[in-house]
């Protein structure tokens, strides 16, 4: 037994100070954007989340030029954006993809300017490099204390915002009808979820932000019918992920073909996407042998205005 | 500043502005400005994994664009479409990753495809380039009408035999045809910006098919020239320019909209196809 489980985990593995901090923040990070992801998904979103994580970056890449806090040139600029993405679009999906669009082209021509600028200065070309794939095991532990603080602050927000915010997502006409301000709430959601995605790019970089705020939830949705579940499911299959990620990584320093471990950003990714195929997979083959009993899938159901 | 390889820059910059200004038309009037974004930016991870294994980077972009479009579209069929673009893209990202951690020697190979390598043109390669961008003009001329048919009126189009889902592939193999010619010279990012940023400044400017096609190439032409001249003259990077011009056309064009929604109001003339 005892050979089995230092075969699976590598000695070590728990009182290694990074695997600790990496664990911590990670895990934090994941329930978070599970939770804050949900609705991303539900409101078909995930184009804007995306591309606060990369405007995020840029931000960051600023901050860096200025040398100020990356954290608060993560923040600024994924909310500058959230407000750009707000005041442009509509409610119409077709608008909202556009203006997140135009709002990611602006950033990433901006993030070029950046890193011209950092790369004549300062030459470290591989900030941007660093900053869109990041890593689990270099985080600034000093900024730990500050992604805690804002995590709870967004989950937070979700909890307060989740009756208006449910119906909002669903019957945007029957929200209205019941006197909920759509568009504020909508625009409240969008800045939680700007702080979140900048947050988790900051932690483990802007494609694993993407991937564990729509993949966990994309997951979570095949199987469990009741929002307020489904979101603790998303943050519970996050956490896992990233958890099960951040083992593998560990051990992965004895795997070929090269002696210095694989990515974890990687390693996590392939998982979340794993688990949305098992899933997704799942609610197919479980469909097809009609076992499904109600089968109007509740939540697939969002007011899509054509 | 059109003499030895500044004039290689202008030949291979326009070709990219004409193919990405006639995607750009459909990825804005299929609101795909996602999978714009997903497609080139992940393919970068098959040039990644191409110079790792020491293939020739091109072979590679078009192979992981092409993977790319055939998983979105496969996934596509029974998940939410945002959602299999976004892990699509993550899950090529996250490979790329893997793919530069193996590898010893990355950062100014993978700097040149995100940002793009303008100024760097052989003579050599630009008839590849050029015979590419035909190509890829050559398909689109094919499918555009059936293609913008289901673009516009999908219901109608289904009903008259246009089917959806083939219709969303050949779309999809057109972003990553257009990916395959355009990102090794202008890179993912501004490939973005020049499918995103004209096309829309066109819409809102007329809602005519045709003539918002051709006005999206000019606009994307006129943005590219623009980005190179100031560029030359600056020094700062002609990605900047592209983002900048882009903007500020699609700002014009938002406002004309304005303008002219009064204007269309009164007139009480229905547009063809909704302005964004």
């Amino acid at each position: 037994m005892s050979g089995v489980w230092s075969w699976l985990v590598e000695p070590g593995f728990f009182s290694t100070p990074t695997v600790q901090v990496a664990a911590l923040a990670g895990g934090v990070v994941a329930f978070t954007s599970g939770v804050v992801g949900l609705f991303t998904v539900m409101r078909r979103q995930s184009f804007a989340g995306e591309a606060l994580g990369d405007v995020g970056a840029t931000g960051g890449s600023g901050a860096f030029l200025v040398s100020i806090n990356p954290l608060w040139g993560f923040l600024g600029a994924a909310l500058v954006a959230a407000g750009f993405i707000e005041a442009t679009g509509t409610r119409r999906a077709k608008s909202q993809d556009l203006a997140t669009g135009i709002v990611l082209g602006t950033a990433l021509g901006i993030a070029a300017l950046f890193l011209y600028f950092d790369t004549t200065h300062s030459s470290t070309t591989g900030a941007s490099i660093t900053v869109l794939f990041g890593s689990l095991f270099v985080i600034d532990t000093s900024i730990v204390p500050a992604i805690v603080g804002l995590s709870a602050a967004v989950l937070g927000a979700v909890l307060l915002l989740y009756r208006p915010l449910l119906l909002a997502t669903l019957s945007p006409d029957l929200a209205q009808a019941r006197g909920i301000r759509v568009r504020l709430v909508g625009a409240a959601y969008l800045v939680a979820m700007a702080v979140s995605v900048s947050l988790a790019a900051l932690t483990i970089g802007a494609v694993l932000a993407t991937a564990l705020l729509i993949g966990p939830p994309a997951t979570a949705l095949q199987f469990v019918k009741r929002p307020g579940l489904a979101a603790l499911v998303a943050g519970g299959i996050g956490v896992l992920a990233t958890w099960l990620g951040i083992l593998l990584a560990y051990d992965s320093y004895y795997w070929p073909p090269v002696e210095h471990g694989w990515p974890v950003s990687f390693l996590i990714v392939a998982l979340v996407f794993v688990f949305y195929l098992l899933a997704s997979g799942l609610t197919v083959a479980r469909r097809r042998r009609g076992v499904a009993r109600h089968d109007g899938p509740a939540l697939q159901v969002t007011g899509e205005q054509a | 500043m059109f003499t030895g390889l500044w004039l290689n820059t202008w030949i291979a910059a326009s070709v990219v502005a004409v193919v990405a200004g006639t995607i750009g038309f459909f990825v804005v009037l299929r609101g795909s400005a996602f999978v714009a974004h997903a497609i080139p930016n992940g393919a970068f991870a098959g040039a990644a994994g191409a110079s790792l294994i020491g293939v020739n980077t091109i072979a590679g972009l078009g192979v992981f664009s092409l993977l790319g479009a055939l998983a979105i579209s496969w996934l596509g069929r029974r998940g939410r479409h945002d959602v299999v673009t976004a892990l699509s893209l993550v899950l090529m990202l996250g490979l790329g990753s893997l793919f530069l951690s193996f590898s010893v020697e990355y950062a100014p190979e993978i700097y040149s495809l995100l940002f793009g390598e303008v100024l760097g043109i052989a003579r050599s390669e630009l008839w590849p380039i050029a015979g590419l961008g035909v190509v890829c003009l050559l398909a689109m001329a094919i499918v555009f009408r059936p293609l913008l048919f289901a673009s516009v009126l999908p219901d109608v189009a289904e009903a008259r035999g246009v089917s959806q889902y083939r219709m969303e592939l050949c779309f999809l193999l057109l972003v990553a045809l257009t990916t395959t010619v355009t990102v090794p010279i202008v890179g993912t990012f501004l490939m973005f910006s020049l499918m995103v940023a004209p096309a829309a400044a066109a819409r809102s400017f007329t809602n005519r098919p045709a003539v918002a096609l051709l006005l999206s190439v000019a606009i994307a032409l006129v943005t590219v020239w623009g980005a190179i001249a100031v560029s030359f003259q600056t020094n700062w990077p002609i990605g900047f320019f592209v983002g900048a011009f882009g903007v500020l056309s699609y700002g014009s064009g938002r406002l004309f909209a304005v303008w002219r929604g009064r204007r269309v109001v009164r007139h009480d003339v229905e547009p063809a196809v909704v302005a964004v």
